[in-house]
């Protein structure tokens, strides 16, 4: 990758300014998650550029890791897939350039902290701006331990999700807030990742934490930050029934199973199934 | 001899040993590890909790562990004096125990009423269905496959005692995939669970908290010894896994700068092979389960397998702790193959009568070495961590002293009889809360005890194993 060149720094959010858009012309944002290398790597680049085709504002691309503690079955068997299939690192950077030739949606790498250590902090950030990327959610990095990536995301202009749980403390809250670019990734219910039956409550009452703690109202100004919720999410109608009350719905095993399942076609089927929650 | 050095390393608590420690987890166990954060420094500052502990331990757990001296065992050390702290005679067979105790208790000041662990030997998620079993809390143990078919016996402990083990079959199947799951379990159900986390690794306050609970295992050594020689030690060497023994015993020693300590790591067939567990003397620093410390990983920040023929041992990372002891360098941390582990194994049975646990026969072996190279007016204390019940099916395979026929017989004859008596016994307890886990303990161990046939007849075609 090419680290040489000093990045732009950007001062517009894309992922809010897609959120944003989202929310105008919409109940709100419809945000894809798949990972990079799975079932290879090609295919996993045709299926985001599908999600995007279908009705996807935001993607989400995972970044297979050896130890995903936060990730339930469908995922990790995925990433485990990826990985045995030889994923490495520079793969995501090629995954992201090649999607954002092809579609215009900006995407987020989620990935654990170790990867982007051993990558090197800052040359991931400028290696992430070079391949068009938008920025990064990080799964097991909080803001209080976070120094070195918020310096480095402020720097690049790259944004940044954390994460807001329902055992998070309002202090802990309002640290997200201040801190996210983007938005701040509501965990809709205490556990890994999987489709559930129904979205939690909690969800509903965390955004209203959010709010309660500096989260702006209604659809948020492009330089500041939404609320979109995530784990459990798999139908359209969870999806509009979290646009209620979010700023964007998140799903993530439902599509990797539909691509597990059928392939491209069937992720791209289930992508418009779920696109079809966020008509107002 | 009592150099008085301007800071304590001792009083060292975290969150970070230097560069080394931190807490890099998910947003959603934020909340639990600051509950336990603060829980436990009330419970420090409470002397009804260090009273509680001490009675557990004077009663329960056996404490003071005694110490023994090794002469026969000090001549294949270049004569000098071992003496081993013997860890292995506490109750449940190893030193887990004294971490485990400590946070049940504190689980119990949590209101928590279930108890979760990984474990790689088992001796860990033995302990921790101990003091499940000794405090009505229900329990459920991570273990890898691969360690529950080398440490069956383990196992069938932890079910006897009334916790579910479940078999980790995700990544590698080993020590560090069981930590993962037991993370994800955690995060589901941390309303009413606490996980008793095995060694000082993980988020803080673990290193920490872990660490505090096993230092008596060096304070009740240094009075030991003093008392016994009227000096302090030479040199306190210890096995190092995640590294609980050994900074249990390393700390009382920490600011004695004339004492010298040795971590022995896991080398496996050898540290210029792939197939070793020595993270400080082949790994570097990264982030793993919840805190920076040294680890086995590949260019990417992938964790790398690592191997052992002590599970308690295979592990590819090591507690932040060790990583700043040895970056400053206190402590010294070399490699142990399995070949040399296994001979000094055999040469504590057989010199002293003692059946060491295969973990802590790589702390032997380096006191072996050592030994040679400080000469016999070295007085060398050793962190004998566990007893090798466990791995007795192990080292026999390894020595060629098991009768493989007759032992696959028994196996299945005993599994077939404990089948049988756990579903009787749970015919007459119907309320017993763990019914169903034994029923189908009873169920796997039979399915378990015909596939060991298969393949110990394998094994008896083609002669023993090594
Ligand atoms: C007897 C014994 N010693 C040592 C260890 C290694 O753990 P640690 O390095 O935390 O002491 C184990 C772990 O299972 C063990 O059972």
């Amino acid at each position: 990758m090419s680290a040489q060149s000093t990045p732009t720094f950007r001062a517009v959010s894309p992922v809010g300014t897609a959120i944003q858009r989202a929310n105008s012309a919409r109940k709100g944002a419809l945000i894809g998650y798949l990972p990079v290398g799975f079932p290879n790597l090609a295919e996993s680049i045709d299926a985001a550029v599908a999600l995007v085709e279908n009705g996807v504002d935001i993607l989400e691309l995972g970044l297979p890791y050896s130890d995903p503690v936060m990730d339930g079955p469908v995922i990790q068997k995925a990433t485990q897939t990826s990985l045995d299939n030889g994923f490495r690192l520079s793969d995501a950077f090629t995954a992201v350039e090649a999607i954002r030739a092809r579609v215009d949606a900006p995407i987020l790498l989620m990935t654990y902290y170790n990867p982007v250590v051993q990558y090197g902090i800052d040359r991931f950030a400028d290696d992430l701006v070079s391949a068009g990327g938008a920025g990064l959610i990080t799964p097991d990095l909080t803001v209080d331990s976070g120094a070195h990536w918020i310096a480095a995301s402020d720097r690049t202009g790259l944004d940044r999700v954390f994460l807001a749980a329902p055992t998070s403390t309002d202090e802990r809250l309002r640290l997200a807030v201040d801190n996210s670019r983007g938005f701040v990734y509501v965990v809709s219910t205490m556990g890994v990742t999987g489709a559930r039956g129904d979205v939690d409550a909690a969800a509903r009452t965390l955004v209203e934490r959010l709010r309660a703690n500096g989260l702006a109202e209604g659809s948020p100004a492009a330089s500041t930050t939404g609320a979109c919720v995530g784990i459990g999410i798999s139908t359209g109608d969870q999806v509009a029934e979290v646009l209620e009350y979010a700023d964007g719905a998140i799903v993530g095993s439902a599509l990797v199973r539909a691509l597990a399942d059928g392939g491209v076609s069937e992720v791209a089927r289930v992508a418009a199934g779920l696109a079809v929650g966020t008509a107002r | 001899m009592s150099t008085e050095s301007a800071t304590h390393l001792r009083d060292e608590s975290g969150p970070f040993f230097g560069e080394f420690g931190g807490r890099f987890m998910p947003e959603s166990l934020i909340a639990a590890l600051d509950e336990i954060s603060a829980v436990y420094e009330e419970a420090k500052a409470d002397p009804t909790f260090a009273a509680e502990l001490a009675e557990l331990h004077r009663t329960y757990t056996g404490r003071p562990s005694i110490i023994t001296e090794a002469p026969r065992f000090g001549e294949y050390a270049g004569g000098a004096r071992i003496i081993l702290k013997r860890e292995d005679l506490n109750h449940t067979g190893s030193h887990k125990i004294n971490n485990v105790l400590g946070q049940a208790l504190l689980a119990r000041r949590l209101g928590k009423t279930r108890l979760i662990a990984e474990t790689g030997a088992g001796q860990h998620g033995v302990a921790t269905a101990t003091a499940a079993a000794l405090f009505g809390m229900s329990c459920v143990v991570y273990m890898g496959e691969v360690d529950t078919e080398r440490q069956a016996l383990n196992v069938a402990r932890m079910r006897l005692l009334g916790a579910e083990v479940i078999s980790v079959t995700t990544g590698t199947r080993t020590l560090k995939d069981a930590l993962n799951e037991a993370f994800r379990d955690w995060v589901a159900n941390v309303s009413d669970t606490h996980y008793v986390l095995g060694t000082v690794a993980g988020p803080h306050p673990f290193p920490v908290m872990v660490r505090d609970f096993h230092k008596i295992i060096g304070e009740e050594a240094r009075a030991q010894v003093l008392e016994l020689t009227g000096a302090l030690p030479d040199a306190v060497v210890a096995c190092v896994g995640g590294g609980s023994n050994a900074i249990g015993i390393f700390h009382a020693f920490l600011d004695d700068p004339d004492v010298r300590l040795y971590g022995y790591e896991a080398a496996g067939d050898g540290v210029e092979t792939l197939r070793h567990a020595a993270t400080i003397t082949k790994g570097r620093p990264g982030v793993l389960h919840g805190s920076r410390s040294f680890m086995l990983q590949d260019a990417d920040g992938q964790t790398l397998d690592s191997h052992s023929i002590s599970a308690g041992l295979d592990y590819p990372g090591v507690g932040p702790e060790h990583a700043w002891l040895s970056s400053i360098g206190r402590a010294t941390y070399l490699p142990i193959t399995d070949a040399e582990a296994m001979n000094a194994f055999r040469i504590l049975c057989q010199t002293e009568g003692i059946i060491p646990a295969i973990e802590s026969a790589h702390a032997l072996a380096g006191a072996i070495e050592l030994g040679r190279e400080l000469g016999p007016d070295a007085t060398i204390l050793v962190s004998l961590s566990g007893r090798g019940d466990k791995d007795v099916e192990t080292a026999g395979r390894y020595f060629g002293v098991l009768d493989e026929a007759a032992l696959a017989a028994s196996a299945l004859e005993q599994n077939a009889l404990d089948a049988n008596e756990l579903t009787d016994g749970e015919a007459e307890a119907g309320e017993l809360d763990h019914d169903a886990a034994l029923t189908a303990a009873a169920r796997q161990a039979l399915d378990e005890a015909s596939s060991r046939v298969d393949d110990l007849s394998a094994a008896t075609g083609n002669g023993v194993e090594r």
